[in-house]
Protein backbone atom coordinates (compact mmCIF):
# COMPACT_ATOMS: atom_id res chain seq x y z
CA UNK A 1 0.00 0.00 0.00
CA UNK A 2 2.69 2.52 -0.95
CA UNK A 3 -0.05 4.61 -2.58
CA UNK A 4 -1.87 5.11 0.72
CA UNK A 5 1.39 6.11 2.37
CA UNK A 6 1.88 8.89 -0.15
CA UNK A 7 -1.54 10.43 0.38
CA UNK A 8 -1.65 13.19 2.98
CA UNK A 9 -3.48 12.69 6.26
CA UNK A 10 -6.58 14.73 7.16
CA UNK A 11 -8.32 15.24 10.49
CA UNK A 12 -12.10 14.99 10.35
CA UNK A 13 -14.51 17.04 12.49
CA UNK A 14 -18.24 16.29 12.43
CA UNK A 15 -21.14 18.28 13.83
CA UNK A 16 -24.13 16.15 14.84
CA UNK A 17 -27.74 17.22 14.35
CA UNK A 18 -28.09 18.27 17.99
CA UNK A 19 -24.49 19.36 18.42
CA UNK A 20 -23.44 22.99 18.50
CA UNK A 21 -19.81 22.38 17.64
CA UNK A 22 -17.76 20.16 15.39
CA UNK A 23 -16.09 17.32 17.24
CA UNK A 24 -13.03 15.37 16.19
CA UNK A 25 -14.10 12.04 14.69
CA UNK A 26 -10.83 10.64 13.40
CA UNK A 27 -8.52 10.89 10.44
CA UNK A 28 -8.16 9.56 6.92
CA UNK A 29 -5.92 9.64 3.86
CA UNK A 30 -6.96 11.55 0.74
CA UNK A 31 -5.24 13.30 -2.14
CA UNK A 32 -6.91 16.70 -1.61
CA UNK A 33 -9.51 18.51 0.47
CA UNK A 34 -12.44 17.76 -1.85
CA UNK A 35 -11.72 14.07 -1.78
CA UNK A 36 -11.10 14.14 1.96
CA UNK A 37 -14.56 15.63 2.46
CA UNK A 38 -16.20 12.92 0.36
CA UNK A 39 -14.28 10.16 2.07
CA UNK A 40 -15.13 11.63 5.47
CA UNK A 41 -18.79 11.47 4.44
CA UNK A 42 -18.39 7.78 3.66
CA UNK A 43 -16.22 6.82 6.60
CA UNK A 44 -17.57 8.96 9.46
CA UNK A 45 -21.25 9.77 8.70
CA UNK A 46 -22.60 6.40 7.57
CA UNK A 47 -24.75 6.07 10.67
CA UNK A 48 -26.29 9.54 10.61
CA UNK A 49 -23.57 10.94 12.83
CA UNK A 50 -23.52 14.36 11.23
CA UNK A 51 -24.99 17.25 9.30
CA UNK A 52 -21.72 19.12 8.70
CA UNK A 53 -18.10 18.07 8.14
CA UNK A 54 -14.77 19.89 8.40
CA UNK A 55 -11.51 18.43 7.15
CA UNK A 56 -8.15 19.88 8.14
CA UNK A 57 -4.69 18.82 6.95
CA UNK A 58 -3.11 17.00 9.88
CA UNK A 59 0.08 18.94 9.25
CA UNK A 60 -1.83 22.18 10.03
CA UNK A 61 -2.35 21.08 13.61
CA UNK A 62 0.24 21.99 16.21
CA UNK A 63 -0.05 19.63 19.16
CA UNK A 64 1.30 19.91 22.69
CA UNK A 65 4.17 17.57 23.41
CA UNK A 66 3.72 14.68 25.85
CA UNK A 67 6.95 15.79 27.56
CA UNK A 68 5.32 19.12 28.45
CA UNK A 69 2.52 17.41 30.35
CA UNK A 70 3.91 18.21 33.80
CA UNK A 71 4.36 21.94 33.34
CA UNK A 72 1.37 22.39 31.05
CA UNK A 73 -1.36 20.57 32.91
CA UNK A 74 -0.35 19.53 36.41
CA UNK A 75 -0.44 23.07 37.89
CA UNK A 76 -4.20 23.25 37.27
CA UNK A 77 -4.76 20.16 39.37
CA UNK A 78 -5.10 21.79 42.79
CA UNK A 79 -6.89 25.00 41.88
CA UNK A 80 -10.45 23.97 42.48
CA UNK A 81 -11.45 27.61 43.07
CA UNK A 82 -11.31 28.00 39.29
CA UNK A 83 -14.46 25.89 38.99
CA UNK A 84 -17.64 27.97 39.34
CA UNK A 85 -19.00 25.67 42.03
CA UNK A 86 -18.75 28.21 44.86
CA UNK A 87 -21.36 30.56 43.51
CA UNK A 88 -25.02 30.47 44.52
CA UNK A 89 -27.24 30.53 41.44
CA UNK A 90 -30.34 32.72 41.99
CA UNK A 91 -33.56 30.73 41.47
CA UNK A 92 -34.64 33.15 38.74
CA UNK A 93 -31.75 32.00 36.56
CA UNK A 94 -33.09 28.47 36.44
CA UNK A 95 -31.11 25.64 34.92
CA UNK A 96 -27.68 26.58 33.65
CA UNK B 1 -55.14 -5.54 -18.98
CA UNK B 2 -53.16 -8.58 -17.92
CA UNK B 3 -50.42 -7.45 -20.26
CA UNK B 4 -50.29 -3.96 -18.73
CA UNK B 5 -50.13 -5.39 -15.21
CA UNK B 6 -47.39 -7.77 -16.30
CA UNK B 7 -45.44 -4.96 -17.96
CA UNK B 8 -45.66 -2.98 -14.73
CA UNK B 9 -44.13 -5.84 -12.73
CA UNK B 10 -41.51 -6.58 -15.40
CA UNK B 11 -40.46 -2.94 -15.43
CA UNK B 12 -40.03 -2.93 -11.65
CA UNK B 13 -37.99 -6.13 -11.93
CA UNK B 14 -35.77 -4.51 -14.55
CA UNK B 15 -35.04 -1.63 -12.15
CA UNK B 16 -34.57 -4.01 -9.22
CA UNK B 17 -32.32 -6.43 -11.10
CA UNK B 18 -30.12 -3.55 -12.25
CA UNK B 19 -29.59 -2.40 -8.68
CA UNK B 20 -29.10 -5.89 -7.24
CA UNK B 21 -26.63 -7.12 -9.86
CA UNK B 22 -24.46 -3.99 -9.73
CA UNK B 23 -24.66 -3.96 -5.93
CA UNK B 24 -23.47 -7.57 -5.83
CA UNK B 25 -20.69 -6.91 -8.35
CA UNK B 26 -19.38 -3.86 -6.53
CA UNK B 27 -19.51 -5.70 -3.21
CA UNK B 28 -16.68 -7.89 -4.55
CA UNK B 29 -14.38 -5.02 -3.58
CA UNK B 30 -15.43 -5.27 0.06
CA UNK B 31 -12.31 -5.96 2.10
CA UNK B 32 -9.92 -5.55 -0.85
CA UNK B 33 -10.53 -2.04 -2.14
CA UNK B 34 -7.59 0.03 -3.39
CA UNK B 35 -7.41 1.96 -0.10
CA UNK B 36 -9.36 1.66 3.13
CA UNK B 37 -11.40 4.85 2.61
CA UNK B 38 -12.41 3.79 -0.91
CA UNK B 39 -13.25 0.28 0.26
CA UNK B 40 -15.82 1.76 2.65
CA UNK B 41 -17.15 4.17 0.02
CA UNK B 42 -17.73 1.35 -2.45
CA UNK B 43 -19.39 -0.82 0.20
CA UNK B 44 -21.71 2.10 1.02
CA UNK B 45 -22.66 2.34 -2.65
CA UNK B 46 -23.37 -1.39 -2.78
CA UNK B 47 -25.60 -1.15 0.28
CA UNK B 48 -27.48 1.77 -1.31
CA UNK B 49 -28.05 -0.27 -4.47
CA UNK B 50 -29.16 -3.39 -2.62
CA UNK B 51 -31.51 -1.21 -0.54
CA UNK B 52 -33.03 0.16 -3.76
CA UNK B 53 -33.39 -3.40 -5.08
CA UNK B 54 -35.17 -4.48 -1.89
CA UNK B 55 -37.76 -1.71 -2.09
CA UNK B 56 -38.43 -2.49 -5.74
CA UNK B 57 -38.66 -6.26 -5.19
CA UNK B 58 -41.03 -5.79 -2.25
CA UNK B 59 -43.24 -3.59 -4.40
CA UNK B 60 -43.13 -6.03 -7.33
CA UNK B 61 -43.89 -8.96 -5.00
CA UNK B 62 -46.98 -7.17 -3.63
CA UNK B 63 -48.26 -6.56 -7.15
CA UNK B 64 -47.45 -10.10 -8.23
CA UNK B 65 -49.04 -11.83 -5.25
CA UNK B 66 -49.12 -15.61 -5.43
CA UNK B 67 -46.64 -16.02 -2.58
CA UNK B 68 -43.92 -13.87 -4.16
CA UNK B 69 -41.55 -12.10 -1.78
CA UNK B 70 -38.44 -9.99 -2.22
CA UNK B 71 -36.44 -13.17 -1.54
CA UNK B 72 -38.18 -15.36 -4.10
CA UNK B 73 -37.61 -12.64 -6.71
CA UNK B 74 -33.95 -12.08 -5.84
CA UNK B 75 -32.85 -15.62 -4.98
CA UNK B 76 -35.10 -18.03 -6.83
CA UNK B 77 -35.08 -16.71 -10.38
CA UNK B 78 -32.41 -17.87 -12.83
CA UNK B 79 -30.22 -15.87 -15.20
CA UNK B 80 -32.64 -15.89 -18.18
CA UNK B 81 -35.33 -14.40 -15.91
CA UNK B 82 -33.16 -11.45 -14.90
CA UNK B 83 -33.79 -8.18 -16.74
CA UNK B 84 -30.73 -6.12 -15.78
CA UNK B 85 -28.59 -4.34 -18.38
CA UNK B 86 -25.69 -6.55 -19.50
CA UNK B 87 -23.28 -3.72 -18.60
CA UNK B 88 -23.93 -4.31 -14.90
CA UNK B 89 -23.08 -8.02 -14.78
CA UNK B 90 -19.66 -7.79 -16.45
CA UNK B 91 -16.66 -8.59 -14.25
CA UNK B 92 -14.36 -5.82 -13.02
CA UNK B 93 -11.50 -7.02 -15.20
CA UNK B 94 -10.65 -5.80 -18.68
CA UNK B 95 -11.54 -8.24 -21.48
CA UNK B 96 -8.56 -10.32 -22.52
CA UNK B 97 -7.17 -10.14 -19.03
CA UNK B 98 -7.09 -13.88 -18.46
CA UNK B 99 -5.91 -13.51 -14.89
CA UNK B 100 -9.26 -11.94 -14.04
CA UNK B 101 -7.58 -9.34 -11.84
CA UNK B 102 -10.08 -6.65 -10.90
CA UNK B 103 -9.43 -3.24 -12.41
CA UNK B 104 -10.79 -0.23 -10.53
CA UNK B 105 -11.02 1.73 -13.78
CA UNK B 106 -13.72 -0.68 -15.02
CA UNK B 107 -15.57 -0.30 -11.72
CA UNK B 108 -15.49 3.48 -11.86
CA UNK B 109 -16.37 3.84 -15.55
CA UNK B 110 -19.33 1.49 -15.16
CA UNK B 111 -20.61 3.24 -12.04
CA UNK B 112 -20.32 6.55 -13.85
CA UNK B 113 -22.17 5.44 -17.00
CA UNK B 114 -24.95 3.80 -14.99
CA UNK B 115 -25.30 6.52 -12.33
CA UNK B 116 -25.50 9.20 -15.03
CA UNK B 117 -28.46 7.32 -16.48
CA UNK B 118 -30.13 6.58 -13.15
CA UNK B 119 -30.03 10.17 -11.89
CA UNK B 120 -32.10 11.11 -14.96
CA UNK B 121 -34.37 8.08 -14.64
CA UNK B 122 -35.07 8.57 -10.93
CA UNK B 123 -35.68 12.29 -11.46
CA UNK B 124 -38.30 11.45 -14.10
CA UNK B 125 -39.80 8.55 -12.13
CA UNK B 126 -40.63 10.88 -9.25
CA UNK B 127 -43.63 11.77 -11.45
CA UNK B 128 -44.64 8.13 -12.01
CA UNK B 129 -48.36 7.37 -11.70
CA UNK B 130 -47.26 4.46 -9.50
CA UNK B 131 -47.08 6.33 -6.18
CA UNK B 132 -44.91 3.66 -4.58
CA UNK B 133 -42.39 3.81 -7.42
CA UNK B 134 -42.44 7.62 -7.24
CA UNK B 135 -41.58 7.40 -3.52
CA UNK B 136 -38.74 4.95 -4.21
CA UNK B 137 -37.44 7.34 -6.89
CA UNK B 138 -37.56 10.27 -4.48
CA UNK B 139 -35.31 8.44 -2.06
CA UNK B 140 -33.06 6.81 -4.65
CA UNK B 141 -32.27 9.97 -6.58
CA UNK B 142 -30.36 11.39 -3.60
CA UNK B 143 -28.28 8.23 -3.25
CA UNK B 144 -27.64 8.07 -6.97
CA UNK B 145 -26.55 11.71 -7.19
CA UNK B 146 -23.84 10.84 -4.69
CA UNK B 147 -22.86 7.73 -6.70
CA UNK B 148 -22.51 9.95 -9.76
CA UNK B 149 -20.43 12.49 -7.88
CA UNK B 150 -18.18 9.75 -6.51
CA UNK B 151 -17.60 7.98 -9.83
CA UNK B 152 -17.25 11.20 -11.85
CA UNK B 153 -14.67 12.48 -9.38
CA UNK B 154 -12.54 9.35 -9.81
CA UNK B 155 -13.14 9.28 -13.56
CA UNK B 156 -11.58 12.73 -13.92
CA UNK B 157 -8.76 12.01 -11.47
CA UNK B 158 -7.78 8.78 -13.23
CA UNK B 159 -8.49 9.91 -16.81
CA UNK B 160 -6.55 13.14 -16.34
CA UNK B 161 -3.99 11.51 -14.05
CA UNK B 162 -0.81 9.59 -14.82
CA UNK B 163 -0.08 7.93 -18.17
CA UNK B 164 -0.91 4.56 -16.62
CA UNK B 165 -4.17 5.64 -15.00
CA UNK B 166 -5.23 7.36 -18.22
CA UNK B 167 -4.50 4.25 -20.31
CA UNK B 168 -6.49 2.02 -17.96
CA UNK B 169 -9.44 4.41 -17.80
CA UNK B 170 -9.45 4.88 -21.57
CA UNK B 171 -9.39 1.09 -22.07
CA UNK B 172 -12.32 0.66 -19.66
CA UNK B 173 -14.18 3.46 -21.48
CA UNK B 174 -13.79 1.71 -24.85
CA UNK B 175 -14.66 -1.65 -23.35
CA UNK B 176 -17.88 -0.58 -21.63
CA UNK B 177 -19.30 2.16 -23.87
CA UNK B 178 -20.81 -0.22 -26.47
CA UNK B 179 -22.90 -1.84 -23.74
CA UNK B 180 -24.69 1.47 -23.13
CA UNK B 181 -26.42 1.06 -26.53
CA UNK B 182 -28.87 -1.11 -24.63
CA UNK B 183 -30.03 1.90 -22.60
CA UNK B 184 -31.84 3.24 -25.68
CA UNK B 185 -33.05 0.25 -27.70
CA UNK B 186 -36.73 -0.54 -28.01
CA UNK B 187 -38.32 -2.45 -25.21
CA UNK B 188 -41.94 -3.67 -25.31
CA UNK B 189 -42.19 -3.82 -21.50
CA UNK B 190 -41.01 -0.24 -21.13
CA UNK B 191 -43.35 1.00 -23.88
CA UNK B 192 -46.32 -0.73 -22.29
CA UNK B 193 -45.44 0.65 -18.84
CA UNK B 194 -45.06 4.13 -20.31
CA UNK B 195 -48.62 4.09 -21.66
CA UNK B 196 -50.00 4.20 -18.15
CA UNK B 197 -47.43 6.77 -17.02
CA UNK B 198 -45.66 4.27 -14.78
CA UNK B 199 -42.32 4.20 -16.59
CA UNK B 200 -40.15 6.78 -18.31
CA UNK B 201 -39.07 6.19 -21.91
CA UNK B 202 -35.35 5.47 -21.78
CA UNK B 203 -34.68 6.98 -25.20
CA UNK B 204 -36.09 10.35 -24.06
CA UNK B 205 -33.16 10.70 -21.64
CA UNK B 206 -30.48 10.03 -24.20
CA UNK B 207 -29.51 13.62 -25.06
CA UNK B 208 -29.23 14.63 -21.42
CA UNK B 209 -27.18 11.54 -20.63
CA UNK B 210 -24.90 12.17 -23.60
CA UNK B 211 -24.35 15.72 -22.35
CA UNK B 212 -23.30 14.51 -18.90
CA UNK B 213 -21.02 11.86 -20.41
CA UNK B 214 -19.39 14.18 -22.98
CA UNK B 215 -18.77 16.80 -20.34
CA UNK B 216 -17.03 14.33 -18.03
CA UNK B 217 -15.08 12.73 -20.89
CA UNK B 218 -13.72 16.12 -21.88
CA UNK B 219 -12.61 16.85 -18.35
CA UNK B 220 -11.12 13.38 -17.98
CA UNK B 221 -9.35 13.69 -21.39
CA UNK B 222 -11.05 10.51 -22.65
CA UNK B 223 -11.97 9.92 -26.28
CA UNK B 224 -15.09 8.05 -27.33
CA UNK B 225 -15.42 5.89 -30.42
CA UNK B 226 -16.92 8.09 -33.15
CA UNK B 227 -19.41 5.43 -34.11
CA UNK B 228 -19.70 1.72 -33.76
CA UNK B 229 -19.31 0.27 -37.24
CA UNK B 230 -19.15 -3.20 -38.66
CA UNK B 231 -16.21 -4.15 -40.94
CA UNK B 232 -18.06 -3.21 -44.16
CA UNK B 233 -18.50 0.33 -42.89
CA UNK B 234 -22.22 0.22 -42.19
CA UNK B 235 -23.50 0.84 -38.72
CA UNK B 236 -23.41 -2.28 -36.64
CA UNK B 237 -26.75 -3.18 -35.15
CA UNK B 238 -26.85 -2.61 -31.41
CA UNK B 239 -28.00 -6.21 -31.10
CA UNK B 240 -24.34 -7.20 -31.54
CA UNK B 241 -24.10 -7.04 -27.75
CA UNK B 242 -26.36 -9.22 -25.62
CA UNK B 243 -29.27 -7.21 -24.27
CA UNK B 244 -29.84 -8.23 -20.69
CA UNK B 245 -33.03 -6.23 -20.38
CA UNK B 246 -34.63 -8.81 -22.71
CA UNK B 247 -33.10 -11.69 -20.73
CA UNK B 248 -30.26 -12.15 -23.22
CA UNK B 249 -27.21 -12.11 -20.96
CA UNK B 250 -23.45 -12.53 -21.18
CA UNK B 251 -21.96 -15.70 -19.65
CA UNK B 252 -20.89 -13.58 -16.65
CA UNK B 253 -24.32 -13.35 -14.99
CA UNK B 254 -24.92 -17.00 -14.11
CA UNK B 255 -21.78 -17.40 -11.91
CA UNK B 256 -22.57 -14.12 -10.14
CA UNK B 257 -26.11 -15.33 -9.36
CA UNK B 258 -24.87 -18.78 -8.35
CA UNK B 259 -22.66 -17.24 -5.66
CA UNK B 260 -25.30 -14.76 -4.52
CA UNK B 261 -28.18 -17.27 -4.43
CA UNK B 262 -26.43 -20.35 -3.05
CA UNK B 263 -27.07 -19.62 0.62
CA UNK B 264 -30.77 -18.88 0.18
CA UNK B 265 -31.17 -22.00 -1.95
CA UNK B 266 -29.40 -24.27 0.52
CA UNK B 267 -31.57 -23.00 3.36
CA UNK B 268 -34.92 -22.03 1.81
CA UNK B 269 -37.04 -19.89 4.10
CA UNK B 270 -34.20 -19.31 6.57
CA UNK B 271 -34.44 -16.07 8.54
CA UNK B 272 -31.97 -14.09 10.62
Amino acid sequence: MTLANEWPLWEVFVRSKQGLEHKHSGSLHAVDATQALQMARDVYTRRQEGVSIWVVPSTAITASAPDDKAEFFDPAGDKIYRHPTFYKIPDAVGHM
Amino acid sequence: MASAANAHIQYLLHLADNALVLGQRNAEWCGCGPVLEEDIAMANISVDLIGQARMLYQHAANLKGDGATEDTLAYFRDAPDFRNFTLLELPHSEPGNGSGVRDYAVTIVRNFLYSALMVLRWEALRQSTDAQLAAIAERSVKETRYHLRHSRDWLVRMGDGTAESHAKTQAAWHHLMPYTAEFWTECAVEQEACVGGIAVAGASLRDDWQGVVNDAAREATLTSPVAIRSPDGTMARPIAWPQGKHGDHSPCLAPLLAEMQSLARQHPGATW
